[in-house]
């Protein structure tokens, strides 16, 4: 059997129940991503921007999906306890795909920002929400997309207005919990009107030791002049399967920057398409990823520039260790008329074991000719001479490897640029690479 | 002060004049465009079964070589013409295209003795294209195994070779003569069930050259061939095959010049190399195939698949390729490095102009220990044209201590046209080092504000930019064929600056 028949299956069924729980402009997007996902099935390997991550085989077996909303037993005050020391966030939590409600008490807002549920948001502002929604994601193409469109009842709103700067950090922590194996479809949107200014911080943790799938589909509008920071930070379990897919849109003199950390994961694919669509927009994606024994980290970019004076950096670090698989595939299209472009793709990546394979594929399309663009990549091991001369001053071997995976992985965590996340994150790779579970200290979470 | 500024309009109307020069040059017509009139015997259009027992039978072929072509057939029948590459492919009537022309059938069965006995129409065919097949051949110290559609004409300096026990001859040749060194490697590096356009080769090829380097020779000379589609309406087809043996050397030329048509002409070519132990092998190509027109109608499409098989240990193998010519280049000439310490090199210039366009790179496949490989790609694209490198480097889980480094560069000659990348890199051994680095870019107004400075105007400074810019890969070639290149370089893109 195909693994698509059971999710159609699943649609035509509970067709009723999937809109009864959705809001109206979630369901009105329902038919036409059913009709595009039957039409074109997951898709294959030979798929190319499906190369490197069977997708078939992840969503082939079966799990649980939360149709009926039922509310799953969290204790919010023990995921408040995966934050970050010494960082002031605006705090919120999400369960599965359902927006935590009332358990923290309200984090002070700028007002007119909004970071709230997206079924009560479509509920509130229809007419802003329909403007967004489904508008970048497009199911036409991507077999993702529409399978998260035609399933997607709730997931997170953030909406920021004209000038308005929010100051703390928006952090908002996903957590998967379930008692049966569970499938998650996940929805985010988030608009930074003119001149806006925002820093969100997502985190994804798994609290129990199932099977998860989850997909999920963020929708980022940047409005003029706006300025995003996004990062992203995966510490879930090797029973996890991710398929993210980022769509950002960013209007002239935009800054978007994107980070994304990959810690710990079973099966982790995160497209991010990244459309520069007015003049001078500025667009940063930071990734760093740490796996080991049968992890699966695939991460596919393509960066599209449409209007002139746009720029673009990429800087993708992977280090692989046991038997884990990496693949990194980026895509810069600089179209035609996109003059004066700017765009940097550097891609390194750490061998350290005979069994770990890396896939690394920096792509250029350039159809305009007053541009500089360029890419690299490199794939190796941990430099011998440096070895050897911190063994010779006494370091050991292993803490010698260490720390030139740390200074390695450095890279990418000295971009962030909030100070308390970048020592958080050092702490958690420094753990990472000592062999430690990456888990927060005196969480209950994680015993 | 007075005779200064004479001085002065000497210099600027001798560049003035220099320019009138490398406009004519570049509003040339396709210099090449000829038809010669030789009673060519073609065979009826479209292909079948009996079409490849025909070419078979007209070329007296062995059963084993039949069955071979007739496998491939079969295969290509069950296989859908490819379209992942970045390219526009014109719809391809395979059933309208000719599959066979034999210039030489009308002269006595044997074959010409001595150049007297060539086509006299023939002999300023390749008078024209500047072919050195006399005396002059002797002086330049080339041996030209000159294809002229299907059948090869004449092997030179086939004796010379010969004292050293080198075989170099046509492949139809090598078949009647050498069936035994044929059958072991013919399909042994692309296989025909390799893509389709191997496996039409495989069933069709008509004719091609047989280089045989024996144990320890080093071969005295650069050997070449000339390959020309003549007859309209005929794919060329043709199979190359190099040996060198353990301890040989051979350093291979192959430059192609085709006559202009109006249809799309169809190359489907096969080149394979062995390299044996200690072995090494330089393969050099210069392409200036039709075109098109600035329209860009017309234009021969270059499918070709290359390939070489380092074997031995030790063994050395380098692609350096011109491409300046065709409408449409698809082709990687490849390395399978699986002899230990084996290294492999490929360096490539594609320049796209009017509407050509090229998706050409190569792919390392490293399987043998310490095994190395260096990438050096220039693309040159203008007019309306598309540019693509695409390249896979794969290390093997065994490869242990395997090294390549990848440099692509991409120039942009104007606004409507692309250059683009494609690396794929896949590494199965933590052992390995795999770089890979590209840039894209125009020429720097700075660049070209400091030549205008020194009195060198827009277009020579382009020429020489560009010049310099494809140095490192010119370098390679060797020296008759790195004059040409420089030549070609300069004439495939006059008149799309300034």
């Amino acid at each position: 059997m195909k693994s698509e028949q059971q999710y159609i299956d699943l649609f035509t069924a509970n067709r009723d129940l999937l809109d009864r729980n959705g809001a109206a402009v979630m369901n009105a997007c329902r038919e036409k991503a059913f009709a595009d996902f039957a039409r074109l099935g997951f898709p294959t390997q030979k798929v190319e921007r499906y190369k490197y991550t069977d997708v078939e085989a992840a969503f082939a077996p079966d799990y649980g999906v939360n149709l009926s909303r039922l509310e799953f037993a969290v204790n919010p005050y023990e995921a408040f306890r995966c934050d970050v020391p010494n960082l002031s966030t605006s705090l919120y939590f999400m369960v599965n795909d359902a927006f935590g409600q009332k358990s923290l008490p309200a984090a002070a807002l700028p007002e007119g920002v909004a970071v709230c549920s997206l079924k009560q948001a479509a509920e509130i502002y229809p007419e802003r929400v329909a403007a967004c929604y489904a508008k970048l994601a497009r199911t036409e193409k991507d077999a993702i997309n529409a399978l998260n469109t035609m399933l997607a009842q709730d997931g997170l709103f953030v909406y920021v207005p004209k000038g308005v700067a929010v100051e703390r950090t928006i952090q908002v922590v996903n957590l998967l919990r379930s008692n049966v194996d569970l499938m998650v479809n996940r929805r985010v949107l988030v608009v930074l009107e003119d001149g806006a200014q925002a820093r969100l911080l997502f985190c994804d943790h798994a609290m129990d030791d199932r099977e998860f799938l989850t997909t999920q589909v963020v929708e980022v509008f940047a409005g003029a002049d706006a300025h995003l920071d996004l990062y992203e930070l995966e510490e879930t379990h090797v029973k996890n399967r991710r398929f993210s897919n980022m769509y950002v849109d960013l209007q002239r003199g935009s800054v978007v920057n994107l980070y994304n950390f990959t810690l710990h994961n079973g099966l982790t694919r995160n497209r991010t398409d990244v459309s520069l669509s007015g003049e001078g927009a500025e667009v940063n994606l930071y990734g760093g990823v740490i796996a080991d024994k049968e992890q699966h980290v695939d991460n596919n970019t393509l960066i599209d520039h449409r209007a002139e004076r746009c720029t673009s950096r990429q800087l993708y670090k992977y280090v692989m260790d046991g038997r884990s698989v990496g693949a990194f595939a980026g895509r810069v299209l600089v179209r035609h008329g996109a003059q004066r472009t700017v765009s940097e793709e550097r891609n390194a990546n750490l061998c350290a074991t005979r069994e770990a394979r890396m896939y690394a594929q920096p792509m250029l399309e350039i159809y305009a000719d007053d541009v500089k663009c360029s890419h690299g990549s490199t794939v190796g091991q941990l430099d011998e001479q440096a070895l050897f001369y911190m063994q010779q001053r006494g370091i050991s071997r292993e803490e010698a490897q260490m720390l030139l995976k740390f200074a390695f992985a450095g890279e990418v965590i000295d971009a962030i640029a909030l100070e308390a996340l970048r020592d958080r994150l050092r702490h958690l790779v420094e753990k990472r690479f000592r062999g430690e579970l990456s888990r927060c200290s005196g969480c209950k979470l994680c015993k | 002060m007075e005779e200064k500024d004479k001085k002065n309009d000497k210099s600027s109307g001798s560049v003035e004049e220099k320019n009138q020069f490398v406009r004519e040059v570049a509003q040339k017509k396709y210099e090449y465009g000829f038809t010669t009139d030789v009673q060519t015997e073609i065979i009826d259009r479209g292909l079948n079964e009996d079409v490849v027992r025909l070419i078979s039978a007209k070329k007296e072929e062995p059963d084993w070589l039949l069955e071979f072509r007739l496998k491939a057939f079969r295969h290509w029948q069950t296989q859908q013409q490819p379209s992942w590459g970045h390219l526009t492919l014109p719809e391809i009537d395979y059933q309208a295209i000719s599959y066979y022309a034999d210039p030489t059938k009308g002269m006595k069965k044997d074959g010409p003795k001595s150049l007297d006995e060539i086509d006299p129409e023939l002999m300023k065919t390749f008078d024209k294209l500047g072919i050195p097949l006399e005396e002059r051949l002797a002086l330049s110290g080339t041996a030209v195994d000159a294809v002229m559609d299907s059948v090869s004409v004449k092997t030179t300096f086939k004796e010379k070779l010969s004292e050293r026990g080198i075989i170099f001859c046509s492949i139809s040749e090598a078949v009647r003569e050498y069936p035994d060194l044929v059958k072991q490697y013919l399909g042994s590096v692309v296989p025909y069930r390799d893509n389709y356009f191997a496996a039409l080769n495989s069933a069709v090829f008509s004719d091609g050259s047989f280089v045989y380097i024996p144990k320890g020779v080093r071969c005295p000379m650069e050997l070449s061939t000339y390959f020309r589609i003549n007859a309209r309406n005929t794919g060329q087809f043709e199979r190359t095959l190099i040996v060198c043996d353990d301890g040989g050397y051979v350093s291979y030329l192959e430059g192609c010049t085709a006559p202009m048509r109006d249809e799309n002409q169809l190359h489907a070519a096969i080149v394979e190399i062995v390299v044996n132990e200690n072995a090494e092998v330089k393969y050099s190509t210069v392409q200036n195939w039709y075109p098109g027109d600035a329209e860009g109608r017309g234009g021969v499409l270059n499918l070709v698949t290359k390939r070489g098989h380092l074997r031995g240990a030790n063994s050395k193998l380098s692609w350096t390729q011109v491409e300046t010519g065709s409408a449409i280049t698809w082709k990687y000439p490849s390395c399978v490095l699986a002899g230990d310490n084996s290294q492999a090199e490929f360096y490539s210039v594609a320049v796209t102009n009017n509407y050509q366009q090229a998706d050409t790179g190569t792919k390392m496949i490293h399987l043998g220990r310490n095994t190395k490989s260096t990438i050096i790609s220039k693309g040159i694209s203008a007019g309306r044209s598309q540019n693509s490198y695409r390249g896979l480097v794969r290390v093997a889980p065994k490869a242990d201590g395997a090294r390549n480094y990848s440099s692509c560069d991409s120039l942009l000659l104007g606004s409507e046209c692309g250059a683009h990348t494609f690396p794929y890199m896949d590494v199965h051994n933590d052992t390995a080092i795999v770089e890979h680095e590209a840039t894209t870019s125009k020429i720097s107004e700075e660049q070209l504000f400091y030549c205008n400075q020194r009195g060198i105007p827009t277009e020579e400074a382009v020429g020489l930019i560009v010049n310099g810019y494809a140095k490192d890969v010119i370098n390679k070639l060797p020296m008759e064929f790195a004059v040409e290149a420089q030549k070609l370089l300069n004439v495939s893109l006059e008149g799309t600056v300034g």
